[in-house]
């Protein structure tokens, strides 16, 4: 009987056949959108295996075969990815420059992901390089305050690492927090990389300081502002919290958005 | 497939019906062939059942307002319209047996010590004997055992007290395992 139910639960994962998604869709009258390919590309990192569509670049991982990746492609987004030996010269140029740190205009392709997904992802995208901000600073950014768990879960899928830098969000408490590709060491690694002192964030959250405020302009910042840094030793006073800021007359700086986090 | 995974499926469907369809399509369309599959038998049928089962819910979910979208429970919602699919067929063919026939069957010969899985041709010979059992017992092998429901859920999509769907896969299983010895001892 064991060998029996083994049987049909093989049964179970039985593939339809190929091209049968597709004709569905086109019975309901959907256009398919230009399948996935991807290709290898040269980075910084190392060789990289990128996907891209008709929408954007749908997925990367760093690490893994090629089989690896199709196999992880079509069970994280749901549908195959073709290989093609070179990638398009200027697709390649993005991607290498992004991970290198050039200001690169990336576009992606995350309309098959969930709204809320899309939403994390997307306000991660805009966190500036050298710089770090909690998941309860991505959840308030997003209108969703509360889901600061499920922000972390959507960053741990993230499909797109390295260009959506889901390795600059971090715990409010100053401490690194989970990194799906590689653990936290690589997380710290990367963000050293990118010019943040991780211990040095993890001191300051130690002693209770999480904002930096200026005592000239009265404003304050998340410690890894560009603004927060310009600020000259003499003038720079540590911030408890929100309270303590607003109450030493303090105004949260617009460009980092500090109350968020 | 996880509940997490469905909730986004419904989340997308309910705010984006195109692409959260594509979606829905590219998730489920080997599991509702499965499950066509092994009621059916055939590979021909397989495929129809599991395009109308697509078809059918691409019209229900666009005459759903998204609050009912963002409830359904997909996994249970997409078997029941593939099971009616499946039904209203067999009742137009006249409930068309699906003859067994021992030459068109191929042991597993491969079927040592170690197991391996099952070939492509072993599997569409597995589908064609659990085609063959009473429906009643057939839907409740098929959901239990080829897609993996628990019981409760078994129970819940075919309207039938839990020990009910327990007892008819019980059969269901005696009556492969008879049919399949046969089937070897034949070839």
């Amino acid at each position: 009987m064991e060998l029996l139910e083994t049987d049909l639960r093989d049964l179970g994962h039985v593939n339809a056949p190929d091209g049968f998604a597709e004709r569905v869709l086109a019975a309901v009258g959907i256009a398919p959108r230009t399948p996935d390919t991807y290709a290898e590309v040269e980075t910084s990192l190392g060789v990289v295996h990128v996907a891209w569509n008709s929408e954007g670049i749908s997925a990367l991982r760093a690490a893994g075969t090629a089989g690896e990746f199709e196999r992880w492609f079509i069970s994280r987004l749901g549908r195959p990815v073709a290989r093609v030996e070179v990638p398009p010269d200027r697709l390649a140029r993005q991607v290498s420059g992004a991970i290198a740190g050039l200001d690169r205009r990336l576009r992606f392709d995350l309309t098959r992901l969930g709204p809320f997904e899309q939403d994390v992802l997307r306000k991660t995208a805009e966190i500036p390089r050298g710089e770090v901000r909690s998941y309860a600073w991505v959840a308030r950014e997003i209108g969703r305050p509360r889901a600061v768990r499920a922000v972390g879960t959507a960053l741990g899928n993230n499909p797109i690492p390295y260009l959506i830098p889901c390795h600059r969000v971090v715990r409010s408490d100053g401490t690194l927090g989970q990194y799906s590709a590689g653990g936290t060491n690589a997380k710290r690694a990367i963000l050293q990389q990118e010019g943040v002192d991780a211990g040095w964030l993890e001191m300051l959250a130690g002693n209770g300081a999480r904002f930096i405020g200026s005592r000239t302009t009265q404003v304050f910042c998340v410690p890894t502002c560009s603004h927060a840094r310009r600020i000259k030793a003499p003038n720079r006073v540590f911030l408890r919290d929100e309270r303590e800021a607003r109450g030493a007359g303090y105004r949260p700086c617009s460009r980092c958005r500090p109350i968020a986090s | 497939m996880g509940s997490e995974r469905d909730e986004e499926l419904t989340r997308a469907l309910a705010v984006d019906p195109v692409g959260g369809f594509e979606a829905l399509v590219y998730a489920y369309q080997h599991r509702l062939y499965a499950f066509s599959l092994a009621m059916s038998g055939e590979p021909m049928d397989a495929e129809e059942i599991a395009q109308d089962t697509f078809m059918r819910a691409h019209v229900a979910l666009s005459r759903y307002p998204s609050e009912r979208i963002v409830v359904l429970k997909l996994n249970a919602w997409l078997h029941q319209i593939a099971l009616n699919v499946f039904r209203n067929r067999a009742r137009r063919r006249k409930l068309r047996l699906v003859p067994l026939d021992p030459d068109t069957l191929i042991a597993d010969s491969a079927a040592g010590p170690e197991r391996q899985a099952l070939s492509r041709a072993a599997l569409r010979e597995l589908a064609n004997l659990v085609s063959g059992l009473p429906e009643h017992q057939r839907a409740a092998v098929v959901l239990r055992c080829v897609q993996g429901m628990t019981y409760a859920e078994v129970a819940a999509l075919l309207g039938q007290p839990e020990g009910t769907i327990k007892a008819s896969v019980h059969r269901g299983l005696q009556t492969l395992k008879r049919r399949a010895g046969a089937l070897s001892e034949v070839s």
